[in-house]
Order: structure tokens, then sequence, then C-alpha cells
């Protein structure tokens, strides 16, 4: 996305402005109480074809994108890697050229390469929303979890949020980043010394390898997966001991002295970095988070649709 | 650009407002089943002034009323400026209650046709009734017409555009050759 209220794409949170995150808000603020109503579908988009090009497992993001582009009345193909031509040593503009051809509208892309995105916007006559490219960015993520914050406080500004964990492959801590600092809040992450990329307090940011400090000077807290699918060697002794350094308990909840907020952006694994009890509590909002991802992403493609002639 | 024409002085439109606050009356009496509908975002001050002149007129009558934006169901999404939404706010079922929906200028008619699908989605109506400030006749490009109005003018030899101001005791309806 480029100028104020212009939107081009989407590749990530670096770039948009706070009057352009809120115009996004705004919009997805109408889209939710559109869920909320009996009739959930408009016809805004449907003279738009989208496809979702997922070169990387997901289930939300996929799921959600998919039901947003069809509840805004979008046509909408899907395609994974794991079952088309790249498997046949097919390059990534080319796999995309030939969708494009077909005459599709609007390209959203997950792809393990950083960057990938960039580039293909660069290459491409699309428009590309990026749903996550390699340890880089995951926009939407990032706009949903803000909005998120916003609904339960009211605002964003002024809110202190700690990021915990994989910090080091985390697309969803660079973009959280950016977007909370954008709309004013505080950010600090935590987690091993291994796992908190070195220089990482250059962007302004807060860094703690206590998980007990940290919980106590936040308002909200982000728990993040160890992403050992893209760790390539150990970075801590054991799931067990990350566990009981970093991961979020009852006990540790009961030792503050005020209530947090617990968010989570998935997949949860359960006893690692958040136990069950804490996860499914009322002071969770992850289903809030998931529910409020369609309408965030409704905002995005509604917002980038309007550009696209 | 040429001097605006004044269309409407203050006092022809509170006329025009007691006059289309007293239709009401006569055609939904106790407003049991009735609700009305201002569309976003120019329809709320005219709305206002009839809620208003109804509540003067009718103390004794709670109408029901709501506030409907009709962006994501228009015709033209990505043809022209880019389009940001209002919020709707709609607290009740719609379902058999006669709508009242309530803008400032009817033009094209493209508008009142976004709002009924919009409107829709909060129940079925048992009937929807449209009530304009100004009619711009002759150049509608649905088939829509209103139930009741403010005035009419004919767009073919007004052209331009139409600006209503609500300042506060000094409204004023105005006609322009550019916006």
């Amino acid at each position: 996305m480029s100028t104020e209220n212009n939107f081009d794409h989407l590749l990530g949170i670096k770039g948009l402005s706070q009057s352009q995150i809120q115009t996004i808000f705004e919009t997805a603020d109408n889209f939710k109480s559109l869920l909320n109503s009996p009739v959930k579908k408009t016809p805004a988009l449907r003279d738009t074809t989208i496809a979702n090009l997922f070169f990387e497992n997901s289930t939300r993001t996929r799921v959600s994108f998919e039901l947003a582009e069809k509840r805004l009345g979008a046509d909408v193909v899907n395609f994974s890697s794991s079952s088309s031509s790249v498997k046949k040593g097919e390059t990534l503009i080319d796999t995309v050229n030939n969708i494009l051809s077909m005459k599709v509208d609007m390209v959203v892309m997950r792809h393990p390469a950083p960057g990938a995105c960039l580039f293909l916007a660069k290459h491409v006559n699309a428009q590309i929303v990026n749903a996550g490219d390699g340890t880089h960015e995951h926009p939407t993520q990032a706009l949903l979890d803000a909005y998120s914050i916003r609904e339960k406080f009211g605002e964003v500004a002024g809110k202190k949020v700690v990021i915990v964990g994989d910090i080091l492959h985390s697309r969803v801590a660079l973009s959280n980043i950016y977007c909370l600092q954008t709309l004013g809040a505080e950010v600090m992450v935590c987690g091993p010394v291994t796992l908190i990329p070195k220089n990482i307090e250059k962007l302004g940011i807060k860094v703690s390898h206590n998980l007990n400090q940290a919980l106590q000077w936040c308002d909200v807290a982000n728990m993040l997966r160890i992403q050992l699918e893209r760790q390539d060697q150990r970075y801590f002794p054991s799931l067990k001991e990350y566990s009981k350094l970093y991961g979020l308990s009852q006990d540790r909840l009961d030792h503050l002295n005020k209530e947090i907020c617990i968010m989570h952006p998935g997949p949860i694994n359960r006893g690692v970095e958040i136990t069950s009890d804490i996860a499914d509590s009322n002071h969770s909002i992850i289903l809030q988070q998931v529910e409020n991802g369609v309408a965030i992403r409704m905002a995005v493609l509604f917002l980038l649709a309007q550009n696209n002639r | 650009m040429s001097q605006p024409k004044l269309l409407l002085n203050h006092q022809q439109l509170q006329l025009i407002v007691k006059r289309l606050t007293l239709q009401l009356l006569e055609n939904h009496s106790d407003f049991s089943q009735t609700a009305i509908v201002a569309l976003q975002p120019r329809g709320l001050a005219f709305a206002t002034k009839i809620i208003k002149s109804l509540s003067e007129l009718a103390p004794e009558i709670a109408c029901k009323y709501g506030e409907l934006d009709h962006t994501f169901f228009r015709d033209d999404v990505g043809r022209g400026d880019i389009l940001i939404p209002k919020p709707s706010n709609i607290q009740f079922s719609t379902e058999n209650l006669r709508i009242v929906l309530i803008d400032d200028v009817l033009y094209t008619g493209r508008s009142i046709r976004a709002s009924i699908d919009a409107l829709m989605r909060f129940g079925r109506p048992s009937q929807i009734e449209l009530m304009v400030l100004v009619n711009r006749k002759f150049q509608r490009e649905l088939p829509i017409d209103p139930n009741y109005i403010g005035t009419s003018i004919d767009s073919r030899n007004t052209g331009g555009y139409v600006r209503v101001d609500w300042a506060q005791d000094d409204e004023k309806v105005w006609l322009l050759n550019e916006k």
C-alpha cells in the first residue's frame, strides 16, 4: 500500500502510515458488524478474481483469506505448492504469470522466502497481498493483532505489549513491532538470548530475557510458537526447559498483581509456550483474534480492489 | 465557477421538514411498526431534523431509528474515488417493519439501490419507503421513485450539483455547477 488511502499492494506493515492502518481498522469495523448480521455476504468484489498461492503450510490464514474473499463476493482459486508444477521445476514468476493469464486480479501469497512478495510485485501485473514471506513479515496477522488490542482496550496508543518466544524466526513479531509502534504502543520482546535477533533494540523496542519481569511490565502478552521447522540448529537445550523458563502458566499469572491480556497468533503448541488452562481462559483473546482476522482481511482486500482497475 | 444559486432558504426548509413529518404521521399513525433509517453520510442531518420535528408534533411517539451505510453494496467499487465506509448502526431487526429511508438528494438512484440491499441483511421489512429533501428528476438510472419529496428540480436544466448546508438555524440548499 502506498500513499494516503491509496492501496496498491500489501507487502508489509513497514511503510504503512498510521492513517492507512486506521482506515483499514475503520473499514474492518464495518465488516465485523456485517459478519455479525444474518446475511454475511456482500457483492463488493463480485467482478474480482483472487488467487491464493500458498507455498507453505497454513490453516488459519488460508481459510481466513478464503472466507474473506468469498464473503466479499470474489471468485477464488486456490493453489498449494505440494500439488503443483512447482514440483516439476517451474519458477515463481512463470507459475504466477500462468495463473494471471487466466484473468486473475489479485494474488494472496505465502512463501518461505523473505521478500518473495516484493519480488512478485515488481515482476507481475497484479496486486499482491503478503500472507507471510519467510521470516520477514505477516502484515494481516499484525493488523488483526493490533485490531484485537484496540477492540479490547479501546485504543492501541500507550499500551505495553510484550512479544514472547521465537522472535528470530518470527514474521509475526516483526510485523507486530512495526504495526504497534506506528499506532503508538510500547513494545518489548522476550525470549532466550539465542532466539532474539542481535541489535533488535535498534528498532526502538525493549528486550528482556526474564518472562516474569516482562509480564509485570506489560498490558498484553503475545505468545509465539517455537518455529521448529525454521530452526537449522538447536537454540535451547530442550522444549521442557524452554517451557519452564518462557512458557505462560497459571502459576506465573498468579504471581502478577494485575490482569493482563493474552494473545497467540496460532497454531498453539499447548504445554510449550502456553498451558491449556491459560489459552482457554477469559484472559485470552485468541479466538477473537481469529474472528477479527476475517474482518481485517476483508477490509484489506476491499481497499486494494478499489485500485485494481 | 459561477455563483451558487439558492434553491431553498431556511424558512422554506423548515416548512418542508414540518410538511414531511405531517405526511409521515398521516401514513404511519403511531409508528409502532415503523423505523426511520438515515443513509450515511448525508441523510443523517436531514433525518435528525425529521426526528426532532416528529418529537415536537407528536411527543408521545417513540420511533425506532437507525443509520445505514451502503458502501459494501455499491456497484462502482474501483470505478472512481476510494470508498471508505461509515458505520451502520441498526440495533433492531427490520423483520416486518415499515422502513422509511431518508437521504438528502436523490439523483441516479444507485445509492438507494445499494441501500436497499444493505438494509435487507437486518431482516425482511414489510415495506420500504423513501424520503428525500431534493429530488433531481429526469436523470434516474434505475427505476426508483421517492414517496416523500421536499422539492423537485429538473436536473437536465439545472445540471451540476446540490449542496445542503445544515448550519445551526440557518439551513440552506444550494445549486452549484461544480462540486
